[in-house]
This record gives C-alpha cells, sequence and structure tokens, in this order.
C-alpha cells in the first residue's frame, strides 16, 4: 500500500457554525433593540425574568434537541413534563415520602415514559410524531386521573420550592441571586452538550440521524441506542417538571400541552436540522433565549399577548428559512 | 413479415452523461407486428436507448423516425403522442386507486361540472382488457393484484394510448413460468395486431421463445442485428461481450491447505435466493458474477443478517454461527461493503473520524461511554495514511470526497474492527479508473494477509481481474463456481450467468 504526501490544511467543520452564529446575532440585535426601546428592559430584575421564563422551555428543548438529531421528533415533552411533577406530587405530598425521592421519582417517571416512546419507535417501527403524539395524550390523560384532575400543592415539603426559586448562586454574590432553575438549565446545557459531543451516545445521536441504515449495517445496535435516547430525552423531561412544579408549589396536571411546540420552536431556531443528523445544544439554548426574550421585550413594549405569538410564529418560519437559504448555497 | 413500413429508425444516436459516453452512434429499428429483443450486458446501453425512444432523455446526436416520419421526442407525453408506450422495470402504478384509474390517470373522462364519469373508465378499461383477452376487474385496488397482474395494468395503460410501439424492459423479472406464458400469450395478441414490441431481457430462452430479431449492444454502441431462431447462443454472447479482453494476469495463490474462513449452506430466502452454498477460504477472493437481479446483493444482505433468510446455514472458521442482524455478523468477523456507499455505508454528514469509528466506538470509550477523541483521532489519521485515503484531515465531512475515497473510509472501518471477512459489494461502482485500480491493490494485498474476500460485480472484467474463483448466479441460484485466471473467459461466465433452471447446458471447462 502506498503513502501519499501530508494532506493540505483542514477546511473548518461548516456544519451548523453559521446558523449558530446568525441566532446569536439575531439574539444580540434583540437585546439592543429592546433595550433602546425600552429602559426597563435591560434592568437586573426583568433579566432575571427572562432566564427564569427561560428555564422550563430551555430544559424541554434541551431533551427535544437530543430525539431531533437522531431525525425523530419528540411530542410528548411537555405532557410528560406534567406526568413527572404531577409523579412528585403523589410522591412527596401523598405518600410523605422525603424530598430525595420525589425528585429521584419524577426523573426515573420521565426515564420509564422516554423508554417506551423509545420502544414504540425502534423495536415497533411506529413513525416518532405518532409514537410521541400518543403518548403526549396518554401522559395527559394519565396526569389528570392520578390527581383526581386538581394541583397537587407541595406545602408539606418546604424544601421543594428551592429547587426552582431558590438560589445557590445567590448565597454566594448576593447581587447576581440567579434562579436555581437556571442554574439547573445552564449546568444541564453542560453535562448534555459533552454528551452529544464527546460520548458513544452522543455520536450515535448525529450517526442516526445521518444515516441509520449505514450505522444499522455497521453492527451498531441501533434500536438500543435509540430507546438509550428517548430515555434520556424522558429524563430531562422529569427535571423540567421538577423545575415548573417547584416554581408553582404544585403540580397542575392541565398544564403540559403546548409546552412541545415551544420546546421544538427553540430547537428549530438554534439550528438543529428537523431532518436529523446536525444540530446542537448550544443553538438551542440560545433558541430558547431569543423566545424568551422576544416575548419578555414585547411585553415590556405593552405588546398585547396575542401578538407576541404571532411574532414567535414568524421568527421560526424565518429562522428555518435562514437555514435553508445558507444550506443552498452551501450545496451550489 | 412484411417489409412495409418502418415503425421506428433510430440512427447514429448519441448521448453523453457526465463523465460517461453512454451512446456512441447506437442504432435501431423495428417493424410493425416484431418482437425485438434488445441485448447486452449491464451497462452496454440497451435501457439509455429506449428512454431516448420514450422521451425520458434527450440524445445529443442521430436521428429518430417514427413511421417514416423524423420525430423529436422531447418528453413522455410527445412519445405517447406518436403511440410510444414503454412498461418500466419498476412499475409506476398508484397502489391505493383501483385498475381504472390508474390506467386513465390524467385522462379521467367527466361529466357535467367536473365530475368523474367512473362507469366510463371502468367500461373503457374493460375494453382494454378484453382486447388483450385477460380478465381483470378495473374496480379493484392495484394494490390487492399480483405482480404479474399489475405488469398487465401497465400494458393496458400503454395500449390506451393507442401505442403502436411498446418497450418492455425485462418484463419477466419478477414473474413465475405461468405468467410468463401468460404474458407471451398478450405479446403474440399484439403482434398480431400490428404493434412493434422491444423486448429487453437477459434470460436467453425467453428471446428464443418470443422474438423475431435480436440486436446486440455493447459499450452503448450497436454490434449487430441477428435473427433470433436462426442464431445460436454463442454467436449472441461472443458479440454481447466482444473480443476477449487481453488475458489479465491473475496471481492465484495456492490455497489447498489454508483453512475455509466462511462457508454457507443451503441459504433460502423466497424466490431471491434459492439454495445457495459455496465457501470461501482465507486469503481468497471469490467472486461473484451475474446479472442485474440475480440475487447476489441479497445473498450478502442475507449472510450478513441485514436481511432475513427463509433457512441456511452459516459457518465461521469452522463454527456454525448464529447470524440474526449485522450486530451478529460484525460480531462473527464478517464486514459487508455495500453497493450503494451513500446509503448504507457511510453517514455522510459526518466526518472521516467518526466514520471510520462508526463500527468500534465501544473500544475507544470508557466505561461511562465517554469517546477518547485522541485515540480516534490517531487511529483516523493511521488508516488515513495506510490506505492513501486523499482528504484534508480526519474532520473532513465524508460527503466531500471523491468516490474512491469514500470506498477506503468504508474499507477502514471494517478494518479497524477486526473483520476477516469482508464482503464487496460493487466496490468500484462509481470510482474513476485511477482509483480503481487502487481498490483492486488494496482488496489484494487484503487477501495477501490473510482476509477472506467475496467481490460481488456487475463488471466480467473486473471479476475475472481479481478472482481466484469465480460463482456465478442466475435468478436466485447459483449455477457454477468457475476457476479464476486466464482459463475462464467472460463467455463462459455469461452463459452461465443466462442459464435458466430446468435448462442444463453441457459441462463447462
Amino acid at each position: 500500500m502506498t503513502t501519499l504526501p501530508a494532506a493540505t490544511p483542514a477546511r473548518k467543520p461548516a456544519s451548523g457554525a453559521q446558523q449558530k452564529l446568525l441566532a446569536f446575532a439575531s439574539l444580540i440585535a434583540l437585546l439592543v433593540f429592546f433595550s433602546v426601546a425600552s429602559p426597563n428592559f435591560l434592568q437586573t430584575s426583568n433579566m432575571l425574568a427572562i432566564l427564569q421564563a427561560t428555564s422550563v422551555n430551555g430544559v424541554l428543548a434541551i431533551a427535544a434537541t437530543l430525539v431531533i438529531i437522531t431525525g425523530g421528533i419528540d411530542l410528548s415533552v411537555g405532557t410528560l413534563m406534567t406526568f413527572c411533577a404531577v409523579m412528585a406530587g403523589v410522591i412527596l405530598t401523598n405518600a410523605g415520602m422525603p424530598l430525595p425521592l420525589g425528585v429521584l421519582g419524577a426523573i426515573a417517571a420521565g426515564a420509564v415514559c422516554g423508554t417506551i416512546s423509545g420502544t414504540l419507535v425502534a423495536k415497533m417501527k411506529i413513525p416518532p410524531f405518532i409514537a410521541t403524539l400518543g403518548m403526549m395524550l396518554i401522559l395527559k390523560g394519565l396526569s389528570l386521573i392520578i390527581s383526581g384532575t386538581k394541583p397537587i400543592y407541595f406545602n408539606d415539603t418546604p424544601g421543594f420550592s428551592e429547587i426552582s426559586t431558590g438560589s445557590l448562586i445567590g448565597r454566594i454574590i448576593p447581587s447576581v441571586p440567579v434562579p436555581n432553575g437556571v442554574l439547573i438549565l445552564f449546568v444541564l446545557a453542560l453535562v448534555i452538550g459533552y454528551v452529544l459531543n464527546r460520548t458513544v451516545l452522543g455520536r450515535y445521536c448525529f450517526a442516526l440521524g445521518s444515516n441509520e441504515e449505514a450505522v444499522r449495517l455497521s453492527g451498531v445496535n441501533t434500536d438500543a441506542w435509540k430507546i438509550a435516547i428517548y430515555a434520556l430525552a424522558g429524563s430531562i423531561c422529569g427535571i423540567a417538571g421538577l423545575i415548573i412544579a417547584s416554581r408553582l408549589n404544585s403540580a397542575q396536571p392541565a398544564l403540559g400541552l403546548g409546552y412541545e411546540l415551544d420546546a421544538i420552536a427553540a430547537v428549530v431556531i438554534g439550528g438543529t436540522s428537523l431532518a436529523g443528523g446536525r444540530g446542537s445544544i448550544l443553538g438551542t439554548m440560545i433558541g430558547a433565549l431569543i423566545m424568551a426574550v422576544l416575548l419578555n421585550g414585547l411585553r415590556v413594549m405593552s405588546v398585547a399577548q396575542e401578538w407576541q405569538t404571532v411574532v414567535t410564529g414568524g421568527i421560526i418560519i424565518a429562522a428555518v428559512y435562514a437555514d435553508m437559504l445558507r444550506r443552498r448555497r452551501a450545496a451550489s | 413479415m412484411t417489409p412495409a413500413a418502418t415503425l421506428v429508425r433510430m440512427t447514429g444516436i448519441d448521448k453523453h452523461f457526465p463523465g460517461v459516453h453512454a451512446l456512441r452512434s447506437a442504432q435501431f429499428d423495428l417493424h410493425p407486428g416484431e418482437v425485438h429483443a434488445l441485448m447486452g450486458e449491464n451497462g452496454a446501453g440497451k435501457s439509455t436507448l429506449m428512454k431516448v425512444l420514450s422521451g425520458i432523455y434527450q440524445p445529443d446526436g442521430g436521428t429518430v423516425e417514427v413511421s417514416g416520419e423524423p420525430a423529436t421526442i422531447n418528453g413522455p407525453r410527445a412519445a405517447q403522442a406518436l403511440g410510444i408506450g414503454i412498461i418500466h422495470q419498476e412499475l409506476a402504478l398508484m397502489n391505493d386507486l383501483t385498475v381504472a384509474q390508474n390506467i386513465f390517470i390524467g385522462r379521467e373522462p367527466r361529466r357535467s361540472f367536473g365530475r368523474l364519469d367512473e362507469a366510463k373508465l371502468n367500461a373503457d378499461a374493460q375494453t382494454i382488457f378484453a382486447q388483450m383477452k385477460v380478465r381483470i376487474d378495473p374496480r379493484a385496488e392495484v394494490r390487492t393484484l399480483s405482480v404479474a397482474r399489475q405488469q398487465m395494468v401497465e400494458i393496458a395503460k400503454a395500449l390506451s394510448f393507442r401505442s403502436r410501439i411498446l418497450i418492455m424492459d425485462e418484463p419477466t423479472a419478477a414473474l413465475n413460468d405461468a405468467e410468463t406464458n401468460e404474458l407471451f400469450a398478450i405479446i403474440r395478441g399484439l403482434k398480431a395486431e400490428g404493434v412493434g414490441i422491444v423486448y429487453i431481457s437477459h434470460k436467453m430462452d425467453e428471446i428464443r421463445r418470443i422474438s423475431d430479431r435480436v440486436t446486440i449492444m455493447r459499450d452503448g454502441a450497436y454490434v449487430g442485428t441477428v435473427s433470433a431462431a436462426d442464431t445460436p447462443i454463442e454467436t449472441i454472447i461472443s458479440m454481447m461481450v466482444g473480443r476477449a479482453l487481453e488475458s489479465v494476469h491473475v496471481d492465484i495463490p495456492d490455497l489447498t491447505s489454508a483453512p475455509v474462513a466462511l462457508e454457507v449452506r443451503g441459504l433460502n430466502r423466497g424466490r431471491i435466493i434459492r439454495d445457495v452454498g459455496f465457501s470461501v477460504k482465507q486469503g481468497e477472493i471469490l467472486g461473484f458474477a451475474g446479472l442485474m437481479g440475480a440475487g447476489r446483493t441479497e445473498v450478502a444482505r442475507a449472510i450478513f443478517g441485514a436481511d432475513p433468510r427463509d433457512s441456511g446455514e452459516i459457518i465461521v472458521h469452522g463454527k456454525p454461527a448464529t447470524i440474526r442482524s449485522p450486530q451478529d455478523a460484525v460480531a462473527a468477523g464478517i464486514g459487508y461493503l455495500s453497493e450503494d456507499r451513500k446509503h448504507f455505508g457511510l453517514a455522510l454528514g459526518l466526518d472521516v473520524r467518526a466514520n471510520v469509528g462508526m463500527t468500534s466506538l465501544a473500544r475507544f470509550s470508557n466505561a461511562m461511554g465517554v469517546l477518547d477523541e485522541a485515540a480516534l483521532q490517531k487511529t483516523a489519521q493511521d488508516y488515513i495514511a495506510q490506505l492513501a485515503i486523499r482528504t484534508p484531515s480526519d474532520r473532513q465531512e465524508v460527503r466531500l470526497l471523491s468516490g474512491g475515497n469514500q470506498q477506503k473510509i468504508v474499507i477502514a472501518k471494517w478494518l479497524l474492527r477486526n473483520c476477516d471477512i469482508l464482503i464487496f459489494d460493487e466496490p468500484t461502482r462509481g470510482i474513476d479508473v485511477g482509483a480503481k485500480a487502487e481498490i483492486y491493490r488494496l482488496m489484494q494485498a487484503l487477501a495477501a494477509d490473510g482476509k477472506a474476500i467475496i467481490v460481488i460485480s456487475s463488471e466480467l472484467p473486473e471479476v475475472l481481474r481479481l478472482s481466484h474463483r469465480i460463482a456465478v448466479m442466475c435468478e436466485g441460484r447459483l449455477t457454477g463456481i468457475l476457476p479464476g485466471g486466464p482459463g475462464t473467459r467472460q463467455e463462459d461466465i455469461m452463459r452461465l450467468a443466462t442459464q435458466k433452471h430446468g435448462a442444463p447446458e453441457e459441462a463447462l471447462a
């Protein structure tokens, strides 16, 4: 076998980097625009409110990112979040068990439901859209059944509200009272970002989304990995359930529907391809922040709420169209 | 046959595709009431020529005359208007619509206010079937029909355009003997009505049964036209393969004492694979020759566990192996390099490093599943050097690399997994000539290194150049195993490749 002279220098991997940059630039532009438009916008309390508002959607969007990179979709993240919150309520309030068990129980419930979704998709070959649509409705129903359609309050577990609204950072640096919910979001983003880029599971996320059949023919147990990915996404929904229940100091069984669409919107704005194979947690975080900044800014400018949703819809279409344009240019 | 007006006369047809001269001054003619067979090896240009006639491709040069008039066939609609119908190998029917709805799609009879006239639709379909003398319910959903019946619907559809010229591309590929007979009866009926039929097939016995004349093509060019009844099969085969290529020297190692790496016994899968059995020794290159659809890829995929099989034993290094999935096959040391790298071999959007590591990530990660990127990088770079993969770096997305380099990445992937039985399916498809030679050398080096290699190829020169032994398949059966080397001619292989079951040929040298 022959050896060739040294190869030419590497070209920069261009995958998604431009889209992330574009999203980041949009975020900065929005921040600048709103701070000029409204003097109240840049105040610390408002910034914290934006982050607080990002936490639940951001965590759900991280879960959705994992599944979407594999080329799937998870419509059940919102109602799964509620289901996990209800499970925490059952364990802590109805059964009176200690706080750590409630936390573990909520995350475990998410993992179990994710495993079920993953099995439906991988083993029973039900298209992800349908499988998770079914799960979405099943979980909504179960949440209402288990809770007796009434909110479950966490008044007997004083530490529970600290999960989201307390501030570890504020205890150390009192001038920056970042709520724990936001802290959890950022830590989770770092962990899942690491998992996606540095672990076998992450590598298979991209590989499955890029070409599932090639992965299968490489002798990889694609079904098992897919189930593992849905399970991980499910357990992240459990974390989201804890954050929202802690913030409301109650599990609200009627909540949850619609959250999946916000999460998917954040993922898409962040440059993750719905066709699979491309995406990043950083992009998703920027996407979630763009949505939160936009909603907050419009509110600060006293734009009616119904117009806020119209603008969000427009942003999604614009973000995806920008991505399409970029890719078409890259292809030619 | 009357020497009356010629239905079709194609002369000097030229067609270029990027990098390929697909048709070189090809010619063809067709009389009314004639079945004219078009034969040639894979890639000889038969289908391309017929796509020119049916308006799918525009020729770069040459003239087409229909019924003596010069014709410009600039699309399928123009072909229809001239009475040219084509029945593709892959049927193009809408499964959920009824037979009649399929036949008249786009030309539905209407009543006032745009309402459909279903009664007329079904009656018109019935008229065509009566003309063909077949009984098919026009109201039946196409989905519920057998492949043979669906094909008759396609023929009916072509006839509904008042086609006088009917092109059939391997119409019997999916038919059994009874269905073939039924199809031939229809063809004879159409002949009697003066329809001219172009019949593309690889099956010698069918050609003799149904056709009047045979035109042979090779490498995109016209070779000759002969009478089907009076020309010996040997003559047709030698016209197809042409002058024997200069015999390539193949170093065939003495493998008498080499251990058997892979043995397959009684492999069956439906009608696609029938009782296939063979063995490959360590250090041996076993070629698999045959025409398209002979079942070679299907055999490879069944051995690899990518498709289910009905029966069959797979013995790896003397031990029976349980292979139910590609995972099992890889664990047994079998690697499969698909004919379609882009769909089945590579994750095109990922980089070289990720693709090379695809089969072996477990080896490059700790108990927590965290990847050792440094080790992966080093390994990928080692293979880039060892296999001379031309890429700017191991971070390059593989979709940006050439076919030859992509193929090398697939090879690296399996070498890294320590696979010692490698199945190459069309290893040089889409690869340019220079890179081909490199892939050949690589495969020979792997064999010299003790790997057992199976190479499936539709290019006879490639099979002859590489193989130590040559297995030939036809219609799902292994029709023979020939020795490699200069003693075996392309004609010998072609004869086995066209040998229909139940028509045993005399023993071959």
